[in-house]
Parts: C-alpha cells; structure tokens; sequence
C-alpha cells in the first residue's frame, strides 16, 4: 500500500476529471510503458528527505567555525601563494622574471625626462672646475637614476681647494656643481716645498715659487700648519712692525719666531706670544729697539725680555764702557 | 549502581561542557514526529522587572534553531528501525543546525517509551556528627533501598523528593539542620535498558554526543504545568502518537511517571481500518475533520473518504463525520481509561490537589475537554508549553510540550542522586577524603 502524499490528496479537479483519476490515468499510462520497455519504473516511493552520511557530515563540518574560517580565508590565499611560489621554483621562471622588471625598469630610467645631459659648476675658479671635472669622470647624457650623488659629492669634497660643495640635479637635465672654494691665507715652508694653507691650516694647494704669491704671509717650520689661527693672530698684531715682517717661523712645535728683515729675530714665549709681542712693539715704538743694532730680542720670559746685539754693537758697546772708564782694551 | 552513577555524572559533564560552550541541542524523539531545538545560552538572565517576576529559568537560553520531521522507525516511543530513525534524526538534526547557522555537538534526548516504571524508594540513616553535613546526605541516599527492579531495566531519574529529619518532614535542603536521624524519601524511574541502548546509538550515529537523557513524561509535565500546579499536585497527561505519558507532580518533584502504550496513531490506524483507507488518508481525516462530539451537524456532514484502487464505487465513498466520531470516541475513551487506571495505580485520588493537565498532540482533537472530565474528573484543562524565547509560532503548539519541557531541564536539572557527593565508604581506597575522615575519626 503506498501511502498517497497528502497534498497530491488536496488538489482539486482539473478539467480533465478529478486529480485523483488523473493521477490514476497516468499511472495506468505509467504501468504500460513499464510493461514495454523498462522494468524498475514501477516502485516509486516517496523521495527522502533525509540527508545521506556524508552530506549530513559535510553540512556540519561547513558550520564549524573554524572551518569555516580556514576555507573562506585562509585556504584561498595559500592557495594564490602556493601557485606564486610552485611557478617561481623554477630557475628558468625566476630568470625571466627578473629580466623582465629590469628591462621594464631600464625602459622607464632612460626616458629622456630622466636624463641628465650636462653638468653647471658655480663658485669654482677654472683651474679647480678643471680638476672637478676631471675627478667626478662623468659621462653626459646619463640618467638621473644612474648618478651616484652621495658619491660624487664625497668625490668633489675630497679636493684640497674645495670647501664645501652641493650637488644636484636641475630641471632641464642639468648637474648642478655649487663650490665654496677655500681661500688662501698663509704660505707654509716646509720639507716638502711650498704650500699655501687657508685661515684654519686646511691644504688648499701647493705653490711653485714664492713669488707667485708675495701678498700672503710666510710661516715655516714644523707643524707650522696646525697652529695656523695662532699665526694670523700674531701676525695681526705684529701691527706697525708688518713692513718689516719676513715671516714667522715654528720653534720646536711649542713657539713661534718672527722674523724681520736685516736678520732681526723676535723670540716669543709659548703662552701668550701676543702680549710679548706687544710688549715688543711698545719698546720699538718708545726706543726704537729694533732700529738700533739688535740681532735678537728674546721675549721667551716675558718679565725679562733679553736683547743680543750683534758683534759691531758689542765691540762699539765695549770701546764706550772704555772710555767711560779711561781703559783702552786696545 | 555505580556504573549508573558513572553514565549519569559524565552526561552531566557532558552538559555542563556544552552549556560553557554556549550551544546544545535538545532532541525530542516521538513516535509521530521527531522534533530538534538548537538552544543558545548567552549567560544573562532575566532577573525579573517591570511587572515580570523572575522566570523559571527559561530567560538564560534562546531558541535559534527549530526543526520537526516525521518520525519514522519509532513505534510506542520506542525505535523499532535503528536506520530509519537515525536518519529522522539526522533530517531533523540537520535542517536545524540550518537554521540556527551553527554547529552542535551536544543534544539532550527525551522519549517516552521503554515502559517507564516508578518506584518510591525510602533510606534512613543516624547523622553523624550534630548538624547534617554533604557526607551525610549522601550516606542517606546510599543507605535507600533501592528494588530490584530487573537486569534489563536502568535507572532514569531517581530525584529525592523529600527530606526528613527526626519528626520533622517536607524538608527542601536537609544541610546544617541539627537532628539525629535523617530519613530520605526518592522517585525512582527505570526504563527498559534496550530502549536507551537503542537511543543513544542512533544518537551516537550521527556524530553527537548525549549531554542528558530524560523522561518524556518529566519534561512534558515540567513544561506544562505551572508553578502552582506543579506545588500543589497535579497529573500531567502528555497524549502523544505512539504513547501517552501520566506524570504526576507535588511540591515540584515528579512523584510517579507511567505511560499507556496507546495514543494518536491508534485512532488513526482505528481510521483506516473502519474506513477501509490508506494510514495517510486516515490521518488527514483525523486532523481535518476528527471529534469526539458528535451533534446533529455531524450527520449531515459528508466527508470524502476516497482512495485509487480504480474502482469508481470505492473511490468514490462518503462517509459522515458522526461516523468518523463514532470511531474516534471509543480509542479515545480507551486511553483515558488506561490513564484512569495508572491514576489509580498511583493513588492520584488521595492527592490534595486532582488537577490534570492534558496535553500532546493528541489533546488538540476537539471536544476532549469535554470527554475527559468524565472520565478522568473534574479538574480537567487542556495544557500547552511554557513559551520559551524565540520559539517558532509552528512549535508552540501542545504537541511541542515535552520539546519544551527538555528546553527547561537543559536550562536547569533538579538535582538527582548522582549530582550529589559520593560517600566516603564508597570511595575508591587511598581516597584522600577518605584518609582526611580517618583524622577526624581518631582525634
């Protein structure tokens, strides 16, 4: 007996008749074409609602949350990366890949917007752009991706002549060079020749000839060159003796000489040479001590200032003293 | 008995694990229809207010997912076909776990064949030290002596139901009152073991575990009766397809549970048989045009019985709704007898309170509250569930009461005799507890 589905029971007649003799009509129809051809039409029982095993698993594992979170969000990104990473193993793969972005890359750094054609110098006299040139070696044009700036400025920097520089690229292609050059205060003897040195004791270039540059000062010695700053100020005050001044000369590393012309030499202490040197200039302004025939005043104890006057002086020194005395030594 | 106290204590476990996860799953296996509710516990209660007072527990959870199948494979409450019903459950398991878009894991069952069986079990024992402590309590429910109530038979529910210390009785929480001998009065309930062996595996089939098994009549009767009935005495009658459930409660304990081994699908199969008819046809007739009345009307009320046998004459057939009636009447009335007699059996007339609560989904036939006052006695009416929170409007209906009733007991179990403490001399030896007694025995 099969149970009829109780909606079936409730439709109401159609116009062919009754549902219910329709139906039959067509189970009749049903039964013969079973009859000719297949065999297991007949037992049509009620669909089951019920799910199987498996999808009734597979429904609850669905609704595990944590499942649930591992299929929606993880798994597709493992997923993407997992393809990512299974076509880069590949060495071949790797390769090309990277050829590619740098063709690409290379392709967008020498667009001529980023070129670089040509390169400004300011602030640097001609013979330094010379060697500015010739250090930083730059081949123009050149992309402004290729330009080592950082290293081009420390290049710049490292000439003698070059105080500070900036480095930078202009619109229109341009490298601009910004020079301070160095100034030359002082012209240093020593060992090796001729130097001239700025105000701070800092090489700015060598000298040929002391007659190339008669206008700045001469000091000698060792180590005359670190103490630079203590030299311009003595040599500042040196003040009316200047005409006279040949140079100053570095004693030992400790002190300084100055030397005047006709061989007059003026030794100053080691501390305070300035105040020496003024207690010097007072004596010549009052007595014109150095006019006289002095070979050296030494000041090396400022609260003795010695004087060693040359061999005429003394002879003639000695000759007064006789007479003074009614002695003849001769 | 401790393999009992074993089973019980780890499905108590078992629920309090799934109510910390917040999800269970309440399962109602009926012999017409096979109903699944997804139960929700978010931990806020509703505590009363605003003219409400405080819930009988049914705040704490929430429906979220509801779903019914018809039940095949269980016939008096009891599974007949293991793959049938399995795959009902599964059906019905399945759709609402749809509808509550989660997973659950933990499922309560009830059912209500398995010819329950009560027994009033009474134990008596000395207190040990002034005041009644947890241990004593315990040795008094171990010293009850319990029936042989058969191998095949396990114990369902065994709640004590009253306490009493010297002369005094009706004690709710017998702890910390000082007497000297404390006497315990217990309810019982044992079921056929095959029964729940059966349940659980169809259960277990499909991938959930059993958080707690109970009674249909229990939780029928605790969703059914209010307050008040249920503390002055009342029977509830859960009239369901394949069984109808007696439970008869006092002072909020179930004191006696029976089942008659008759119910809807009785009348139906009476239906078809008188009527010549399909079981399907029969139970349309049955729920469309069904009675227990008949008036003058029902004579001239034809009903189309038909069928599709072919023949014009058979299919055609008419027959009054008095005649329907006439057929319906005398099961009907042959359940409430055998109602009457587990009344009787369970001395329901000496009880202060005759209330009886219909309910089921066989109380819906019309005209039954006018039959079972007859029969049954005057404190009739026709129950329906507690509503609970977020209940569908299709699952309010009397049929849902023992779904309902599940509901309640998930939310808050009586205590039962497993849930209280082990004795010490039942302790397994080296037991700490046990050395600590030892010490309080010897200084």
């Amino acid at each position: 007996m099969r149970p009829i589905d109780p909606t079936e029971f409730a439709k109401g007649p159609t116009l062919g008749g009754s549902a219910r003799v329709s139906e039959a009509v067509a189970r009749a129809i049903r039964a013969r074409r079973g009859q000719s051809g297949e065999t297991e039409s007949a037992p049509q029982r009620p669909r089951d609602p019920a799910p199987s095993r498996t999808a009734y698993r597979m429904s609850r594992l669905w609704l595990t949350p944590s499942f649930r979170f591992f299929l929606r969000r993880i798994a597709p990104v493992a997923a993407v990366a997992a393809c990512i990473g299974l076509w880069f193993a590949p060495e071949d793969n790797r390769e090309a890949f990277m050829g590619q972005v740098m063709a690409i890359k290379a392709e967008v750094q020498n667009r001529p917007e980023f070129m670089v054609k040509l390169m400004a110098i300011d602030g640097a006299s001609g013979e330094l752009s010379e060697d500015i040139r010739e250090v930083m070696a730059q081949d123009f044009p050149v992309s402004s991706f290729d330009l080592d700036l950082p290293g081009l400025l420390a290049q710049v920097e490292s000439l003698d002549a070059v105080e500070s520089a900036g480095l930078h690229v202009r619109a229109g292609g341009i490298l601009q060079v910004d020079i301070v050059e160095r100034t030359p205060a002082v012209v240093w003897r020593s060992d090796l020749g001729l130097e001239m040195l700025d105000a701070e004791g800092h090489r700015v270039a060598a000298l040929g000839s002391r007659l190339d540059r008669p206008d700045l000062p001469l000091i000698a010695g060792e180590g005359a060159d670190r103490v630079v700053p203590e030299a311009m100020a003595i040599l500042k005050s040196a003040g009316p003796l200047t005409p006279r001044l040949r140079g100053l000369v570095r004693v030992g590393e400790r002190r300084w000489n100055i030397v005047l012309d006709r061989d007059q030499v003026i030794l100053l202490p080691e501390v305070k040479p300035l105040g020496a040197l003024a207690q010097v200039v007072a004596l010549d302004q009052a007595k014109d001590l150095l006019g006289r025939d002095v070979a050296v005043v030494d000041m090396r104890r400022p609260t003795r200032p010695t004087v060693r006057l040359t061999e005429a002086a003394q002879d003639e020194l000695k000759r007064l003293r006789g007479v003074e005395l009614g002695v003849s030594y001769r | 008995m401790t393999d009992l106290y074993e089973a019980q204590r780890a499905m108590r476990n078992m629920r309090k694990a799934a109510l910390q996860r917040g999800v269970i799953a309440i399962l109602d296996v009926g012999s017409s229809k096979i109903a699944c509710l997804v139960l929700r516990f978010d931990g806020e209660r509703f505590m009363g207010g605003d003219g409400v007072g405080a819930l009988a527990g049914q705040s704490s959870f929430r429906v979220i997912g509801a779903a019914t199948t018809r039940s095949r494979g269980v016939r008096f409450g009891e599974i007949e076909a293991m793959a049938e019903t399995e795959r009902a459950i599964r059906t019905a398991v399945q759709a609402a776990q749809k509808m509550a878009q989660t997973r659950v894991d933990h499922v309560i069952a009830c059912f209500s064949g398995g010819s329950p069986r009560s027994y009033g079990i009474a134990g008596q024992v000395e207190v040990e030290y002034d005041t009644v402590s947890e241990q004593d309590v315990a040795r008094v429910l171990a010293s009850s002596d319990v029936p042989d109530y058969g191998n095949h038979r396990d114990v369902l529910h065994a709640q004590p139901v009253n306490f009493q210390l010297d002369h005094r009785s009706g004690l709710k929480d017998p702890r910390g009152q000082i007497g000297q001998n404390l006497a315990v009065d217990m309810h019982m309930l044992t079921v056929d073991t095959a029964t729940i062996q059966n349940l659980l595996y169809c259960i277990k089939r499909c991938d959930l575990e059993v958080a707690g098994l109970a009674s249909g009549a229990y939780v029928s009767g605790i969703s059914a009766l209010v307050e008040d009935e249920q503390e002055l005495g009342a029977a509830c009658i859960d009239m369901g397809g394949g069984a109808t459930d007696v439970s008869i409660f006092m002072k909020k304990h179930m004191i006696y549970a029976d089942s008659v081994r008759m119910g809807g699908d009785h009348v139906t199969s009476d239906i078809a048989m008188g009527l010549q008819i399909p079981l399907a046809t029969a139970e349309r007739i049955k729920t469309f045009y069904g009675g227990i009345v008949a008036t003058g009307m029902d004579d001239r009320e034809m009903i189309e019985v038909g069928s599709d046998c072919g023949d014009w004459e058979k299919d055609r057939r008419t027959v009054s709704r008095a005649e329907l009636i006439g057929i319906i009447r005398p099961r009907v009335e042959e359940i409430l007898e055998g109602v009457r007699e587990c009344l009787d059996a369970a001395g329901f007339e000496h009880m202060p309170s005759q209330q009886i609560v219909l309910t089921g989904g066989a109380s819906q036939i019309p005209g039954l509250d006018s039959l079972a006052p007859k029969i049954l006695g005057q404190n009739v009416r026709i129950g329906r569930p507690l509503r609970v929170q977020g209940l569908p409007q299709a699952a309010t209906g009397a049929a849902f009461a023992s779904a309902v009733g599940l509901c309640l007991f998930a939310a808050n179990p009586q205590d039962e005799w497993w849930d209280f403490e082990i004795p010490a001399e039942r302790y397994p030896a080296r037991s700490l507890k046990r050395a600590v007694r030892w010490f309080k025995d010897n200084w």
